[in-house]
């Protein structure tokens, strides 16, 4: 099928990578992790892990889009599937938490394999469809399996001690436990998207064909980006089930998988701190919403259509744009 | 007519019935879908939402105003078509330039706000929507027992895939729209309004999913969220038959359903899942799907 226009699609919206001064972002990180240390004296721990672990989610599904220029439709299926083995792990095999969680992340990656490997065969908008058909697949299996628990899930996993040592079971311990896994994962990301493999990931994203051209691999660069970003979505999905004690079909619904799309959207596709900040924003409306008249899935929605139709460099994405000063 | 396959033959019929009309909805919400993706490159995930949108119109059309079954099959399309017109001008319009992403996004988004305010107010249980009293009843054909209603929907379907295929490509106005898909510029510049043709054809395709729900509504319950598990298995099947071609959308619709209904049969367990392990070989071996054109 043609295009609209004569033109190649104008890739001028398209996120871009890297604004902000190095300097600039080494300071916003240090304040950042500064907040991050002393916010669970002002806040309630367990709302804010949970806040970490969406971020994490988001980031991993942002190498992907912003990266990459993949949108995967199907984030879900390894965020929940990694939720249900973590969960599965600790509370049936009493695995201490860092291994159930580890193991949830290796469960995750094979899906990621196996979902990549038949994805990237298609581009664009059906890489969009043929992820989500595939996690659909997997809410499935999730709903039919025996050790899943059908629609009540995985109930009362105990948080356990980590290492065998650090009682889990103190909210403040819990939250710097979930905030060394967001981090370490947080800069296995920028580090990734900083060394030559990332900057082959840019060059896919900006022009396939001539990425190919160029002799590299193409196929495996996205194979990679793919698992990496399944693997992280997963270590997110198992650190939740930790943190709430709880593994559902809600984990691994294509809501979850829109929930994602959205807070990444939201804060600024392609963009560092993009996915951070939307993920707080949508878990916090989740909250307030929750104690309201207002159907969540609307308010979702309209958010979306606002995002799109208005500001599609997200949040911070337009700040950054205001600071170069092209706003 | 002796033990097929080990079944009886009442169940073995009765499941691919329903496989073929479960295929009937697949036919006319990809076919939906083919037309849209082929003149606005646009990705319609609300396409589901709008197939409750048209169940629920005719349900209310039939509680709140009295209207009938026949015209609300009329009327319920024209609707649900206006207000993807509407959707098209004041939103989707906006986004021609832009990567086809956002059109995808835009499009979930609208879903999520349909089926949310729903859900809203009818919770996720279904209403209830009587056959109408000429297609009640059915025949018994020997080997099986046919349902009225149910062999009225996979003609209608039939009826409207063939008829939007012949429109498309068999008349003036088809081969003006395959020709804008094609290089809207020249189009346009031969006289023909093809921002108008865009806007039509979207509500076009919106007005087939609201159809397939006024066809829905006596079979299923009217239900909030009646299209949004229905919209994937449509995704996968959009999948596997490719978007190239409009026969070739309808077919893998049929196929898919009557796939459906067999494995209901032999190995019910894995009924939910077969569509989706289809497209995923069909990626393996045809990775642009059964009747793609992608290079």
């Amino acid at each position: 099928m043609a295009t609209h226009s004569q033109t190649a699609p104008s890739r001028a919206e398209a996120p871009r990578a890297g604004q902000g001064s190095p300097a600039l972002k080494w300071a916003a990180l240090a304040a950042l992790l500064v907040v991050a240390l002393v916010a669970p004296f002002q806040l309630y721990p367990v709302f804010l892990a949970k806040a970490l672990c969406f971020a994490l989610f988001a980031c991993a599904f942002n190498l992907l889009i912003g990266y990459v220029g993949l949108l995967s439709f199907g984030h879900a299926a390894f965020f929940g599937s990694a939720a249900y083995v973590t969960a599965h792990a600790v509370k049936v095999w009493g695995l201490t938490p860092e291994l159930g969680i580890l193991l949830g992340v290796a469960v995750a990656a094979l899906f990621g394999l196996g979902f990549g490997f038949l994805a990237i065969r298609r581009q664009g908008i059906y890489f969009a469809m043929v992820t989500l058909a595939l996690s659909q697949m997997v809410f499935f299996l999730a709903l039919q399996l025996p050790f899943t628990g059908g629609e009540d899930g995985i109930q009362a996993v105990p948080r356990g001690y980590l290492f065998g040592v650090i009682d889990l079971g103190d909210n403040l311990a819990m939250y710097y436990f979930v905030l060394a896994v967001f981090l370490a994962g947080f800069l296995l990301i920028y580090r990734t998207i900083h060394s030559p493999f990332g900057q082959v990931l840019k060059a896919i994203r900006e022009n396939e064909p001539r990425a190919v051209s160029l002799g590299y691999k193409v196929d495996q660069y996205k194979l990679a980006a793919f698992v990496m970003s399944a693997a992280l979505a997963g270590l997110a999905g198992g650190t939740k089930a930790i943190v709430f004690q709880l593994a559902s079909l809600t984990d691994i619904t294509w809501q979850m998988s829109g929930e994602v799309v959205l807070m990444t959207l939201l804060g600024g596709l392609g963009t560092i701190f993009g996915p951070v900040v939307g993920a707080f924003l949508v878990v916090t409306l989740q909250n307030y919403l929750a104690g309201t008249q207002l159907p969540v899935t609307v308010v979702t929605g309209v958010i979306f259509v606002v995002c799109v139709l208005l500001f599609r460099r997200g949040i911070v994405g337009e700040i950054g744009a205001l600071l170069k000063g092209r706003a | 007519m002796l033990e097929l396959l080990g079944v009886p033959p009442q169940v073995l019929f009765g499941q691919l019935l329903l496989g073929l009309i479960n295929g009937s909805f697949y036919a006319l919400l990809s076919l939906g879908l083919a037309v849209i993706f082929g003149m606005l490159n646009v990705i319609n995930f609300a396409h589901g939402a709008q197939y409750m949108l048209g169940a629920f119109a005719a349900w209310m059309l039939l509680k709140f105003a009295g209207v009938n079954y026949w015209v609300a099959l009329v009327l319920a399309p024209v609707l649900v078509g206006l207000l993807g017109v509407v959707l098209e001008k004041l939103m989707l319009s906006r986004l021609y330039k832009l990567d086809h992403l956002y059109g995808l996004l835009l499009t979930f988004g609208l879903a999520l706000i349909i089926e949310g305010m729903f859900r809203h107010w009818y919770g996720v249980s279904g209403q209830p929507y009587p056959i109408p009293q000429a297609l009640a009843g059915g025949h018994n054909l020997g080997f099986m027992f046919l349902p009225t209603y149910r062999g009225w929907v996979v003609a209608v379907s039939l009826v409207v895939c063939f008829g939007t295929w012949f429109m498309i490509e068999r008349t003036r106005l088809g081969a003006y729209l395959r020709a804008a898909t094609e290089n809207p510029v020249l189009v346009q510049a031969f006289g023909i309004n093809v921002p108008v043709m865009i806007t039509a054809t979207y509500g076009f395709g919106v007005a087939l999913a609201g159809l397939a729900g006024v066809l829905a509504a006596p079979i299923y319950q009217v239900n909030p969220l009646m299209g949004s598990h229905l919209i994937i298995v449509v995704f996968a099947v959009v999948v596997i038959g490719g978007m190239g071609s409009i026969l070739g959308a309808v077919l893998t619709g049929f196929m898919l359903g009557i796939l459906e209904g067999f494995t209901k049969v032999f190995y019910p367990e894995a009924s939910n899942i077969v569509i989706f392990v289809v497209m995923a070989v069909v990626l393996l071996i045809k990775p642009a799907g059964l009747f793609g054109r992608e290079k």
